[in-house]
C-alpha cells in the first residue's frame, strides 16, 4: 500500500453515528451497529428469526447498553413474547417493571373492525409516543408492520402513514428496527424498503441437502462500509449470533512463542522446540495411523501446562476418546475434571457447516482455550462440498490466528498414495503438516511419519517410525540400510542382525590377534637363537684370531733368540 | 346514579381535527336517528390520555368502539358512510 493511501486510510471522517445491537457479531459487520436515529428494516421468510433478533435488539439495549426499548408487536401477544424469550434467560416481565422495556401488542383483527369514510394512524403514533415516553425510549421495534395491511383495506391511508411514521421516528430520534416478510421479488410483501432507506438486512433459512442453514446479509447500509457477504447465523439458549465469517484482510499477529507437541521426538523434528503458537496443524494420514492419538497427546500436553483446550469431535463420543487414549497412556479425563479440556463432540449431519462454524466460534471465545483439536476435519464433507469445507476451515484458521489459538486438525487420506492436493485443500492453508503413512512392507503394517511442512522453521526431512505402544507414542528413527527403509520388525530384525554380525566381527578380531601373537612369539625364539648362533661363530672367529697371534709372537720372540745366540758365536 | 344505557359508544379521536369532528357529528346525528335515548357517548381525546389507546387497541383515528352490548365492536373513520355505521354497530342488520 503506498504511504498517501494508507494516511488517508487512517484519517478520522464523522462516521454515521451508530446504536450497537449487542448481538454477537452483527456489531462487528455492521462496523458498530445500526444507525443510530433511524429505522432499520429487517426482513425474511417467515420463522427466520426476524423477532428474536429485534427483540434481542430491545433486550441487549436495555441490560447491556442502559437504553430502554419499545418493542410494538403487531403478530404476537405480549405474554407470547415473553414466553418466548424466557427460554433464552430474559425475563420480560421483569424488565417491563423495571421500566426498561415497554412491550405493546397492537392487535388487529378485520372481522371486529369496519371502516367508514377517512381515518388516519395517529393512533398508533399516539400509542407509540406515550409508550416511549413513558419509559425515555431510545430503541423502538415494530415488529411485522405489514399486519396493518392484512387488517386495514385503504391501502393509500396506509402507505400515506407508513411514511409519515418513518418520518416522525427519525424526528423523535430513536433507532428503530421494522421487520417485514419477504415479498415474492421484493424485499418485503408490502415495499416497506421504500420507505426505509438506511439500513436493510435480510434474514434467510435455507435447507440445502436436508440440513438447514440461517444466514444474514445486509442489503444495503446507507453511508457505511459493512461487510456484504452472507453470514451465518445461529440460535440457540443465548440468543443469537452472527458469524463474521471471513477477516478481509491478512493483518494478523504472529507469535514465535513455540507450543509442545506433546511427543518429544515430534518436537525435535520441528527444531527441537515444537509447533509455533497461534499456527496450525494438519494431521493427515490414512486410516488408524494414529492421527486422534497425536492429536489427544497435543491436547494433554496442553492441558498438562495448565492450558484449556478444547477438543472437537466429529467421529468418537468423549468417553471412548477418553477410553481409548488410555490405552496409550493418557489420561484425559483429569483434565477434563479440572476443567482444562473439553470435548464438543456433534455429528457433522447435526447442522450446516456454517453452523458448526458458527458453534465452534462461540465455544471457542466462551471457553478461550489455547489449543484446539478438530478431529477430524474430513468428515464435514459429509455436510458440504471440498471448497464449502475449505472455505470454512479457512475462516476458522482466521479467527484462530486472531486469537492466537494454535490448532491441529486431523484428516484422513482415502488412498494410500500420498496426493499434494488431499485433505479438504487445507494443506496450503496450514502451517504445519504432519504425514502418518502406512508402510507395508514384509507382511506388516508400520507407521512413518514426516513433516511435510513447517512454515518458519527448520524441521527435519527424515521419516520417522511412529511407534504407539501401551506406553504411549513415540517416533523412531527408521533403519536406512542398504537394502533401504525398514521399519518396524524388520528393523528390529536388522538391529538384532547387525547385533550379531557384531559379535562375530569380535571373536574374529580376537583370534587374529592371539594368532599375531603367537607368531611374534615364534619369530622372537627364532631371533634369539639365530643371535646365539652368531654369537658361537664370533667366538670361534676370535679365537683363531687370538691363537695367530700368539702363534706370530712366539715366533718373533724365538727368531731373536736364534739371532742373538749366533751372533755370540760369530 | 345514571340510568344504564343500551348502548355505550366511545368515540377516540386525537385533537379537534377535521376528521374527528366529522366523525363526531355523523355519530350523533345517526345516535339521535335511531337510538334515541338508548346511548351514551363518551369522546376520549388521545392527545389528552394517550394512555387510554392501549387498552381498546387503538391504532386509527378516529375509532368508535361499541362497548356495551357486547361484542365490542370497532368503526375507525369519520362514519361518513350511515350504512356502514349502524350495521358496524349492529343497529341494523347487514
Amino acid at each position: 500500500m503506498s504511504k498517501a493511501k494508507e494516511q488517508k486510510m487512517n484519517e478520522k471522517y464523522p462516521t454515521l453515528p451508530k446504536t450497537p445491537t449487542g448481538i454477537t457479531g452483527l456489531d462487528e459487520i455492521t462496523g458498530g451497529g445500526i444507525p443510530k436515529g433511524r429505522p432499520t428494516l429487517v426482513c425474511g421468510d417467515a420463522g427466520c428469526g426476524k423477532t428474536l433478533m429485534s427483540l434481542e435488539f430491545i433486550i441487549r439495549g436495555a441490560i447491556d447498553f442502559g437504553e430502554p426499548g419499545v418493542f410494538m408487536a403487531f403478530e404476537e401477544k405480549t405474554d407470547e413474547l415473553a414466553m418466548n424469550v424466557a427460554s433464552l434467560g430474559f425475563d420480560l416481565d421483569k424488565l417491563q417493571e423495571e421500566k426498561k422495556i415497554k412491550l405493546d401488542h397492537v392487535h388487529i383483527d378485520r372481522s371486529e373492525i369496519e371502516e367508514t369514510g377517512e381515518y388516519d394512524l395517529e393512533g398508533l403514533f399516539i400509542r407509540l409516543n406515550y409508550a416511549i415516553d413513558s419509559i425515555g425510549a431510545k430503541r423502538v421495534v415494530l415488529d411485522t408492520l405489514e399486519n396493518l395491511f392484512s387488517g386495514l383495506s385503504n391501502e393509500a391511508v396506509l402507505r400515506a402513514e407508513l411514511r409519515r411514521l418513518f418520518h416522525w421516528l427519525k424526528d423523535k430520534g430513536v433507532t428503530a428496527i421494522i421487520t417485514g416478510e419477504r415479498g415474492e421479488g421484493k424485499l418485503t410483501r408490502q415495499g416497506l424498503e421504500e420507505y426505509v432507506s438506511d439500513c436493510v438486512i435480510l434474514l434467510d433459512h435455507r435447507v440445502i441437502n436436508q440440513i438447514s442453514t440461517r444466514r444474514l446479509r445486509i442489503v444495503k447500509y446507507r453511508g457505511s462500509v459493512h461487510g456484504t457477504n452472507e453470514y451465518p447465523f445461529l440460535i440457540d439458549e443465548e440468543g443469537i449470533s452472527v458469524l463474521p465469517v471471513t477477516s478481509l484482510k491478512l493483518e494478523k499477529p504472529v507469535s514465535s512463542e513455540r507450543i509442545r507437541s506433546g511427543i518429544p521426538a515430534l518436537d525435535k523434528m520441528l527444531d527441537g522446540r515444537g509447533f509455533f503458537k497461534g499456527s496450525s496443524i494438519l494431521v493427515s494420514g490414512t486410516a488408524g495411523t494414529g492421527k486422534t492419538s497425536i492429536a489427544a497427546y497435543f491436547a494433554n500436553q496442553t492441558c498438562s501446562e495448565g492450558n484449556k483446550c478444547i477438543y472437537f469431535a466429529f467421529e468418537e463420543s468423549p468417553n471412548q476418546i477418553i477410553r481409548n487414549m488410555h490405552s496409550i497412556g493418557v489420561n484425559l479425563q483429569q483434565y477434563v475434571d479440572e476443567g482444562l479440556l473439553k470435548f464438543f463432540a456433534s455429528r457433522p449431519t447435526l447442522y450446516g457447516l456454517e453452523m458448526h462454524l458458527v458453534a465452534m466460534y462461540k465455544t471457542i471465545k466462551k471457553f478461550k482455550p489455547q489449543a484446539v483439536v478438530l478431529d477430524p476435519i474430513t468428515n464435514l464433507i459429509t455436510v458440504g462440498s471440498v471448497s464449502e469445507v475449505k472455505s470454512m476451515l479457512i475462516r476458522l484458521i482466521d479467527f484462530l490466528q486472531e486469537e492466537q489459538i494454535t490448532v491441529m486438525f486431523t484428516a484422513l487420506t482415502l488412498n494410500t498414495i500420498i496426493s499434494d492436493q488431499t485433505d479438504e485443500g487445507v494443506s496450503s492453508l496450514v502451517d504445519a503438516w504432519l504425514l502418518v503413512r502406512d508402510i507395508e512392507y514384509n507382511g506388516e503394517r508400520n507407521r512413518g511419519m514426516y513433516i511435510m511442512k513447517s512454515r518458519g522453521m527448520k524441521h527435519s526431512n527424515q521419516v520417522r517410525e511412529f511407534v504407539i505402544t501401551d506406553k504411549g507414542l513415540d517416533l523412531v528413527e527408521v533403519y536406512l540400510g542398504p537394502d533401504g527403509v525398514l521399519t518396524g520388525s524388520a528393523r528390529e530384525a536388522q538391529i538384532l542382525h547387525e547385533q550379531t554380525g557384531e559379535v562375530l566381527r569380535d571373536y574374529a578380531y580376537n583370534r587374529k590377534d592371539r594368532e599375531i601373537s603367537r607368531k611374534r612369539k615364534v619369530l622372537e625364539a627364532k631371533i634369539s637363537s639365530l643371535q646365539t648362533e652368531f654369537e658361537s661363530i664370533e667366538e670361534e672367529l676370535n679365537k683363531v684370531s687370538q691363537e695367530e697371534e700368539l702363534v706370530k709372537q712366539v715366533t718373533d720372540k724365538t727368531r731373536a733368540e736364534i739371532t742373538q745366540r749366533r751372533g755370540e758365536k760369530g | 346514579m345514571e340510568e344504564e344505557k343500551k348502548y355505550e359508544l366511545r368515540l377516540y379521536i386525537a385533537g379537534k381535527t377535521a376528521k374527528s369532528v366529522t366523525a363526531l357529528q355523523n355519530l350523533k346525528k345517526y345516535c339521535e336517528e335511531h337510538l334515541k335515548g338508548q346511548y351514551k357517548i363518551e369522546v376520549i381525546d388521545l392527545l389528552v390520555q394517550p394512555q387510554l389507546a392501549e387498552g381498546d387497541q387503538i391504532f386509527a383515528i378516529p375509532t368508535l368502539v361499541r362497548k356495551v352490548p357486547e361484542p365490542i365492536r370497532k368503526i375507525i373513520g369519520d362514519l361518513s358512510n350511515e350504512e356502514k355505521v349502524l350495521v358496524g354497530l349492529d343497529i341494523r342488520p347487514a
